[in-house]
């Protein structure tokens, strides 16, 4: 879409719309995004929320947002979602408000919600063609109850749960949105600030069912550094663990494809829930396999 | 106003028509759908404006009631039974964002075992949820009640959610004649909808059902709703004298039938009440001097108004058409809180009757006031027991020699 008014980093607002002082950890991947996100969709959103990690930035009596904030549950941020915007339409129809005061409804979830017990209320509003943003934050597990394994958690991490190793294989989430047919869909990261101002931007644009689906590296759930989340996120895109891609009228493009790529254990050995992948001895069928999947990835892809 | 034959879902629909709701989320459940469906109708053909959503679940669809009420419309739902329980989360959290709306359930016995017939144990599991508890036993009831439910919940007193209950099948496929108010009477009951600034406007933000860090913020917004729910009880009334100036009909917050000289009095809620009114007929024939009472509002508890109503009973009757697992009947227990202490407090004889919609006979009515007069006589209540006659017994007994059999000839153990 050539109409978009960011091109390079030199476009992106300094407003930090988002205000600071919230309980999110130090270097919380999910909060630089909402950053990133809050700054370019602006104040007239309403934030319906999904139990999680966020569910603390709106304590009594502060809010970092600027327009509105309503928690639901675990299962139905979605639904939240419906009501909002379906009243909102029948006070604009019926006069009762004016254009101007209308305000975008937006679900905020943790990928706890998002690939467990929000799936189905979500996949409604996507049948429904409710015109909302959801802003998926996917640390990769119940990151605030400790780490426990989601459906979003990637074969062989640690967490409090699968201290030897998650079995099973992260959940297809931009696939499953995709195959709703919604308005959009795209992959973003807060380490890559660009291409996420850009795909916001057309996501607003939009009407319809719209997914954000952002990596957020967690330094307390994948045990690293604070200061290290930007570069985690970098690496991600740079190994092509977190491919970022958008769909948007029936079709799926990659936004980036890594020239060359690294390989996935330059990313894996910067986090701590991957440690027992390499020592005391490397789990040479095990890191095989997460790149031959990342490689089968791309190849598709190509 | 115009009388014409209803049913029980008929005339919620009426009510919730005449109430000029916007919005209805929605989901089909026996004993509920007709009510979602004559709505989605009335819409559909243009004869009322209105909206209905159909949600894919109770849990979303309270939710998106909640949600629709905290921006600000008229919002109605309705639900029954395993859908009231699905929703139960959210009836708690929607409570507590003090977000005025009106549902109706339609009272269904719950699983296990999974069956379609009335009792009240669905909506005794919401009863400590924070909404308000409106129970019909008439059809007009159930359209009455809507209008004045949801003139209690929006009031700035109160701001609470509210239940309107109605019992499946007795009422809610049961036609009566039915009087409807004309919408002029009814916007003059019931004005529009005011949200008193707790909506979502771009000009005016706003943060709604926020948490809060520790007991003591916890504690007081909890009691505070507690307190508004304490509120409704004036606010009924207040709303119970407009509604009956305005459209003749009366709807105390506790209807006593034939009390006043009674000395044994039925106590229970919903559509059995009209049974319970026939066999007192029958009775005070019979030179018996009793009486039924029946609370419209279980939330917020009507206690000394029930204190008041029993001042000259010896006993009374609770019949429950619902079971609390190794406690009893939730009313027995109820009224033995409200009157203890109370000086010569009648006896209380606690009857589990009509389960998962069966029946309760008139002869049981005359044995139960027969065992409250021994009661009297001995000074003394009995132990609660269920109403179960032999014969039903009898019937138990030859499905389970059928089951054996059954089990036997595949092979199973007996």
């Amino acid at each position: 879409m050539s109409e978009s008014a960011i091109r390079s980093l030199k476009d992106l607002p300094s407003t930090h719309l988002l205000g600071t002082g919230t309980s999110m950890c130090a270097g919380c991947g999910g909060l630089e995004v909402l950053h990133e996100i809050y700054d370019i969709l602006g104040g007239k959103t309403v934030f319906v929320n999904a139990a999680g990690c966020m569910t603390l930035l709106s304590t009594y009596p502060f809010t970092p947002f600027r327009g509105g904030w309503l928690y639901t549950s675990m299962a139905s941020a979605s639904a939240g979602a419906q009501g909002v915007r379906d009243a909102l339409d029948i006070l604009r129809a019926k006069g009762r408000i004016a254009p101007a005061e209308d305000m975008t409804a937006v679900v905020l979830a943790g990928d706890g919600s998002t690939y467990g017990m929000g799936m189905s209320a979500t996949s409604a509003a996507i049948e429904r063609g409710l015109d909302f943003l959801y802003i998926c934050y996917d640390n990769e597990g119940y990151g605030n109850t400790g780490q426990q394994y989601s459906g979003a958690t990637p074969r062989g991490a640690s967490t409090s749960t699968s201290a030897r190793g998650y079995t099973g294989d992260k959940k297809d989430l931009f696939a499953i949105w995709a195959a709703h047919r919604p308005a959009y869909a795209a992959t973003v990261t807060g380490a890559e600030p660009l291409d996420l101002a850009k795909k916001i931007e057309r996501a607003a644009r939009m009407k319809g069912p719209r997914l954000i689906h952002a990596l957020a590296p967690c330094p307390t759930g994948w045990d690293y550094d604070p200061r290290d989340t930007v570069e985690i996120g970098r690496l991600a895109v740079r190994s092509g663990v977190w491919p970022l891609k958008e769909y948007v009228d029936g079709r799926t493009v990659h936004t980036r494809v890594p020239h060359p790529r690294i390989p996935v254990e330059e990313y894996m050995k910067t986090q701590g829930r991957f440690a027992h992948l390499f020592a005391p001895q490397r789990n040479e069928a095990l890191l095989a396999q997460i790149q031959r999947k990342v490689d089968a990835y791309w190849a598709a892809a190509a | 106003m115009t009388r014409t034959l209803l049913t029980g879902n008929g005339a919620a629909a009426w009510g919730v028509r005449l109430a000029e709701a916007d919005y209805v989320p929605a989901f089909p459940i026996t004993p509920q759908t007709e009510i979602i469906e004559t709505l989605a109708g009335w819409y559909e053909r243009g004869e009322v404006a209105g909206r209905l959503v159909t949600l894919e679940s109770e849990h979303s669809m309270v939710t998106a009631a909640g949600a629709a009420a905290a921006t600000g419309v008229r919002v109605f739902t309705a639900t029954s039974s395993q859908g009231l329980l699905y929703a139960m989360e959210m009836l708690y959290a929607v409570a507590g964002w003090r977000a005025p709306f009106v549902m109706v359930n339609v009272s269904r016995a719950v699983a296990s075992p999974i069956t379609l017939e009335s009792d009240h144990t669905d909506i005794l599991a919401a009863r400590d949820s924070g909404f308000l508890q409106f129970h019909c036993a008439t059809c007009q009831e159930v359209l009455d009640s809507v209008l004045i439910a949801y003139r209690v919940a929006e009031d700035a007193r109160v701001r609470l959610p509210a239940i309107v209950n109605e019992d499946g099948f007795t009422l809610s496929f049961t036609r009566e004649p039915v009087e409807v108010p004309d919408i002029g009477s009814v916007r003059a009951f019931l004005p529009a909808f005011d949200p008193q600034g707790m909506e979502f406007r771009a000009s005016r933000p706003v943060s709604q059902a926020v948490a809060v860090l520790g007991g003591s913020q916890y504690s007081y917004f909890r009691y505070e709703a507690h307190l508004a729910t304490l509120n409704a009880l004036a606010v009924y009334d207040e709303a119970a004298a407009a509604f009956a100036s305005r459209f003749g009909r009366r709807h105390p917050v506790v209807e006593a039938y034939r009390c006043e000289d009674a000395d044994i009095v039925f106590f229970l809620i919903g559509a059995v009440a009209t049974q319970a009114r026939d066999a007192v007929d029958r009775l005070r024939e019979a030179g018996r001097k009793v009486g039924v009472l029946r609370p419209r509002l279980l939330r917020p508890y009507p206690a000394a108004a029930l204190r008041r109503a029993l001042a000259g009973a010896r006993a009374v009757v609770v019949l429950d058409q619902n079971l609390s697992m190794g406690q009893g009947g939730v009313l027995h227990t109820e009224l033995a809180a409200a009157l203890y202490g109370a000086e010569r407090a009648p006896l209380l004889v606690s009857f589990i009757g009509g389960l998962g919609g069966r029946d309760v006979s008139a002869e049981e009515f005359y044995e139960m006031a027969a065992v409250a007069r021994r009661a009297i006589d001995a000074g003394v209540a009995p132990e609660p027991r269920l109403l179960f006659t032999a014969g039903e017994l009898r019937e138990i007994r030859k499905l389970q020699a059928i089951a054996v059999e059954e089990r036997k000839r595949t092979g199973g153990q007996a």
